[in-house]
């Protein structure tokens, strides 16, 4: 199959349905109603279904019983609509319930714009639910990207019985690219034997529940999951990096953010600074391991983003007090300029403190 | 000497002991509903939905598959099993509080794209497992842990009759309204409930039967006391009846 130009929200329709996904069931909000009109159109080709539901609530629990069957099941939304859904979340999880939930990020808070924005980054990382848990949240950059990823997405949310989050910016969501959808072996994943899909011909009655009501019963689910999620931050850690080698300054920035922080680092490059750049892949599990190897050779790491500074927080965590961390952000739906960002970079470099 | 049986436990219902309290007919529904699971042989290919309430541990009495929702949301959850299963027998079990309350929106929302489940709707005028507070279907005049003067229509509203909004949704196939205050409407609940499963089954489209039951423990009265007080304070506010019969007859 040959190279196809699509919009990025088409793009992760068409990946999910690449991945096996028969089933989605969301509410229209800016900006990824693209991706609810595509999989309208797309899911009854492949015989699944696509299910307007009447509200983001009603979304994430339908995502509930159709994942409580075994069947791979998607949901998106953008930012209002994501905190609508996060009771259904930390459901899925205590339930350990596999699904592929899809935030495009918009402006906020509140109605907030329907303008690009990294600012449920807070939201997508550290639990947006209550109780204590995780999930998996892989943010890509490029189109082609987003077609690995969401293959992934299913297969992490499968092989761990958890929700898996993609987390984009509306940019991401309306650019075009041209994208090939290559066929990948399909991954080995543990059976299903746990969905409730009658008692005919097995054991006896399975039960989906999140509800311990004894508090040592309840303490020892929890050991379980927290061990599901020690695995995944061992093992599902996702980055890439860029000129860290004998780089001086190192930006952090992930999505959208990170091509145009790119641009800026080469422009900074030509001009004689060295900069690197690491970009976080998966936001949660947050990339320790570029950090732990530069962190005693850099003057200094500036974490880009489109949010007040979110993500600089674990910027912070993960260089540990071995070098000093900057911030460069936009926000509101407002997108940094390349200029801004080597602006940024050259008055660092240039010891100008502002 | 042999010893011939002549009554025995529904296959329907584990043997789990359930914590219902003394004179709470929670049980009897669950009963009535197990009987009508295994009376027509699809216990093996049910899946039902717990909802948030008393009756949350549902899904350890009844002897099928079982997935738990969160509170309000087992018509959604029972969309999602059977749009993906619609082979399979698909039902909720709710309160008056999880449905009529926090869950208003995804029942109406089922009913109206006739989603083809069964909806056990247990209506006993208050929230049951949060200790006695006011419900949508709390009467007027009644006491509640949050209307200890009484629930006033100015303040509060008045009671919310969940079959009659229903039965005026197209995707809507069979209602009924039952009581569970003495064993002709008992019978006449489990009449109901066949006839839903029933329903389901034809795949005419959404069905649900409302069972008026008990709270003695909230109600601060005793089992036989509260089966007075459902016959003569709740049955005229809620009519028993047929409010949808899409296919007619019996
Ligand atoms: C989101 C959420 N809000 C509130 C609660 C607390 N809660 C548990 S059960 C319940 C009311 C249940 O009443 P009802 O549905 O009438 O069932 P009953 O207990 O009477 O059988 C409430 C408010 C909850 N579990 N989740
Ligand atoms: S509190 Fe009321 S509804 Fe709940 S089990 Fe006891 S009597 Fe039944």
């Amino acid at each position: 199959m040959g190279k196809v130009l699509m919009k990025g929200n088409e793009v992760i329709a068409e990946s999910a349905v690449h991945a096996g996904c028969k089933y989605f069931f969301g509410y229209p909000i800016t900006p990824q109603s693209e991706l609810v009109a595509y999989m309208a159109r797309r899911l009854p080709e492949v015989g699944g279904l696509f299910l307007q539901a009447e509200s983001e609530i009603a979304a994430i629990n339908m995502v509930y019983g159709a994942s409580s069957t075994g069947a791979r099941v998607m949901t998106s939304s953008s930012s209002p609509g994501f905190s609508l859904k996060q009771e259904g979340i930390s459901y899925l999880v205590g339930s350990e319930l596999p699904a592929v939930i899809c935030n495009i990020v918009r402006g906020g808070p509140g109605l907030g714009n329907i303008q690009p924005a990294q600012s449920d980054y807070f939201q997508v990382t550290k639990g947006g639910g209550h109780g204590d848990y995780h999930i998996p949240v892989l943010a890509p950059a490029s189109l082609q990207e987003i077609v690995e990823l969401i293959q992934d997405a299913f297969d992490i949310a499968d092989r761990y019985r958890n929700p898996v989050i993609i987390m984009g910016d509306g940019m991401l969501g309306q650019m075009m690219e041209p994208v090939e959808f290559t066929e990948r072996p399909v991954s080995e994943l543990p059976e299903k034997n746990w969905a409730a899909t009658g008692t005919r011909g097995d054991g006896g009655p399975k039960i989906i529940t999140s509800l311990e009501l004894d508090a040592d019963g309840l303490e020892k689910r929890n050991q379980h999951l927290q061990k599901k999620f020690a695995e995944m931050k061992e093992k599902e850690v996702r980055y890439e990096t860029y000129k860290t080698e004998d780089a001086d300054y190192i930006i952090v920035a992930f999505g959208t953010v990170a091509r145009i922080a790119m641009n800026a680092m080469n422009k900074a490059r030509q001009d004689g600074v060295k900069v690197g750049l690491i970009r976080p892949i998966s936001l949660w599990p947050f990339p320790e391991k570029p950090f732990i190897e530069t962190r005693d050779k850099v003057n200094m790491y500036i974490s880009v983003e489109m949010s007040a500074g979110q993500m600089v927080e674990d910027v912070r965590l993960a260089v540990n007090g071995h070098a000093p961390v900057d911030f460069f952000g936009r926000n509101g739906g407002v997108v940094p300029t390349q200029e801004e960002i080597y602006h940024k970079i050259m008055m660092i470099a240039g010891g100008i403190q502002v | 000497m042999t010893m011939k049986t002549v009554f025995q436990k529904t296959k329907g219902l584990t043997d789990k002991p359930t914590h219902y309290c003394p004179g709470c007919t929670h049980g009897v529904i669950h009963r009535l509903v197990g009987e009508v699971l295994e009376e027509m042989d699809i216990l093996e290919d049910t899946i039902g939905v717990a909802s948030v309430g008393c009756s949350v541990l549902s899904y350890e009495y009844f002897n099928c598959d079982m997935t738990q929702a969160a509170h309000g949301r087992a018509p959604a959850v029972a969309t999602g099993v059977k749009r993906v299963r619609p082979d399979r027998f698909v039902f909720t079990y709710q309160g008056d509080g999880d449905l009529a309350s926090i869950g208003i929106s995804e029942i109406i929302h089922a009913a109206a794209r006739g989603e083809k489940i069964t909806v056990i709707f247990v209506n006993n005028a208050i929230y049951g497992m949060t200790g006695g507070q006011m419900a949508p279907t709390t009467l007027i005049g009644q006491k509640t842990a949050t209307t200890p003067f009484g629930r006033n229509e100015n303040i509060q509203g008045s009671p919310i009759r969940v079959s009659e909004m229903l039965s005026t949704l197209d995707g809507t196939a069979y209602i009924e309204r039952v009581s569970t205050h003495d064993v002709p409407n008992i019978l006449k609940a489990k009449k109901a409930i066949r006839k839903a499963f029933e329903t389901q089954k034809k795949g005419l489209g959404f069905s649900m039967v409302e069972v008026l039951s008990t709270c003695p423990t909230n109600w601060g009265l005793d089992p036989q006391e509260s089966l007075e007080w459902v016959r003569e304070n709740m049955v005229p506010v809620y009519p028993l009846g047929v409010y949808k019969n899409k296919e007619g007859g019996n």
